[in-house]
């Protein structure tokens, strides 16, 4: 069974190693968006405010998650989507989805924090709870996305359906996140941000079960 | 009309909450003062949403088990009546905070996750009205309900409870003591809870027949 999972996430890697134009593509995106946000509030280097900062930030990481993680199912035609459904179980299929979308999320907000911490500047003070936050964000993030994305894939299939769906499911993810990486900017007492990373946690994790006990009705048909 | 009993017992209630609720005597409180009223009308409405949407979702998972349309037709019109509470919820909640808070809208924690809640249901309903095939509706529908119930638990019940709040009923408290709800509010405060539920599947049940009618006559045609 892990052996299946690993060669589901080879194959998600292979894929994406191969036609390089989807990671150029959101590494893309994202340094144009910060580009773009620090053009028009036409900055000096560090002159942000540090609320301001943050919420840029995580509505950067937020619309580059969507554009990178949707096509997950969405890429897939239906010819293949019945070959793996010949092969495999679901939990199989969206255990490697999953974890091939976490890293990609990690990777993206990863790149992006780096990206604009340079353009724009870097306020952070605890960098082991801001990296924590965007681990379990990502985590997160792309639980969501991945089960909306298999959601969407059934329905008609438009992008655009895909934001307005996920957008409301994110927020509680969000809003935790943004707390939580305005605490670790502002360098707070780590008991306070202990309370609301165990939140985020528990969070991802109504997220990641209730995603593995759905999948399967989504997949079968 | 059969089992026309809890329809009486449901008018009953609500008209005793208008004549009692208005009428008698209100505790002096602070700041609140006679808008302690609002509270007869406001937060029954989240009361029946909550109870009204976990069925939804009780009949959304019976759909997933059975594959009877008739639960999924439940979760639907369980949903459209939800929303018609939480629409009005929020209206009432808004009126209230005109006369306390001064504003409308203040950006309160409860205020914003219950928009949010509406996005998601608003979401539900466009996703449905996306795809044709009706089984296909159901089930995605079905999988997008759950789902969205399970994130929606932790914006309405855990976040606002993270952060400080004007709104009464917070710092840890679930709602009820920091009213200090006395006797007199009791008397009015349960029965309309109660009155106002059985309005609601009162209404539903309505709906879900209207829906079962539409259904036969079209394929007759």
């Amino acid at each position: 069974m892990i052996k299946q999972v690993i060669s589901i996430l080879e194959k998600e890697v292979k894929l994406e190693w191969r036609n390089k134009t989807a990671f150029n593509g959101i590494l893309l995106y994202l340094v144009s968006t910060i580009f773009i946000c620090y053009l028009s509030f036409n900055l000096k280097r560090g002159q942000m405010q540090i609320d301001t900062w943050n919420a840029l930030f995580w509505i950067i990481i937020v619309f580059a998650n969507i554009n990178g993680v949707a096509k997950s199912f969405l890429q897939e035609g239906e010819g293949r989507m019945l070959y793996y459904y010949t092969l495999c179980k679901p939990h199989i299929i969206l255990s490697g989805k999953l974890i091939f979308n976490v890293l990609l999320s990690i990777l993206i907000a990863l790149l992006g924090f780096v990206v604009y911490a340079v353009i724009i500047g870097n306020p952070v003070n605890n960098y082991t709870y801001f990296l924590l936050t965007i681990l379990f964000a990502s985590i997160g993030f792309s639980g969501v996305l991945t089960l909306v994305s298999g959601i969407v894939s059934k329905a008609n299939s438009s992008t655009a359906l895909m934001a307005v769906l996920s957008f409301p499911i994110l927020l509680p993810i969000l809003l935790m996140s943004v707390r939580l990486s305005k605490n670790a900017i502002d360098g707070i007492n780590i008991s306070v941000m202990n309370d609301k990373l165990f939140t985020l946690i528990s969070v991802d994790a109504i997220v990641i079960t209730t995603a593995y006990i759905l999948f399967p009705f989504i997949w079968r048909n | 009309m059969r089992k026309i009993w809890w329809k009486i017992i449901g008018v009953a209630l609500v008209f005793y909450t208008l004549i009692a609720g208005l009428l008698i005597e209100a505790p002096r409180l602070a700041i609140l003062n006679e808008t302690i009223r609002a509270m007869h009308f406001h937060v029954p409405m989240w009361f029946g949403m909550v109870i009204m949407l976990t069925a939804s979702v009780v009949f959304s998972i019976r759909y997933l088990r059975t594959g009877n349309l008739k639960y999924d037709t439940y979760a639907i019109e369980l949903v459209n009546t939800s929303i018609l509470f939480g629409i009005l919820g929020l209206a009432t909640g808004m009126i209230w905070a005109n006369y306390t808070w001064g504003a409308p809208w203040s950006g309160d924690p409860k205020q914003n996750a219950s928009a949010i809640g509406m996005l998601i249901y608003f979401a539900y309903i466009l996703l449905r009205n996306s795809i044709t095939d009706p089984q296909q509706k159901a089930k995605i529908g079905a999988v997008y309900n759950i789902f969205a119930y399970a994130t929606l638990i932790p914006l309405l019940f855990i976040l606002p409870r993270l952060t400080d709040s004007l709104h009464p009923g917070n710092g840890g408290n679930p709602g009820f003591n920091a009213y200090e709800l006395d006797g007199r509010l009791r008397m009015v405060f349960y029965p309309a809870v109660i009155g106002w539920t059985l309005l609601g599947v009162w209404l539903t049940e309505l709906r879900i027949r209207l829906s079962f009618i539409k259904s036969k006559i079209d394929e007759e045609d």
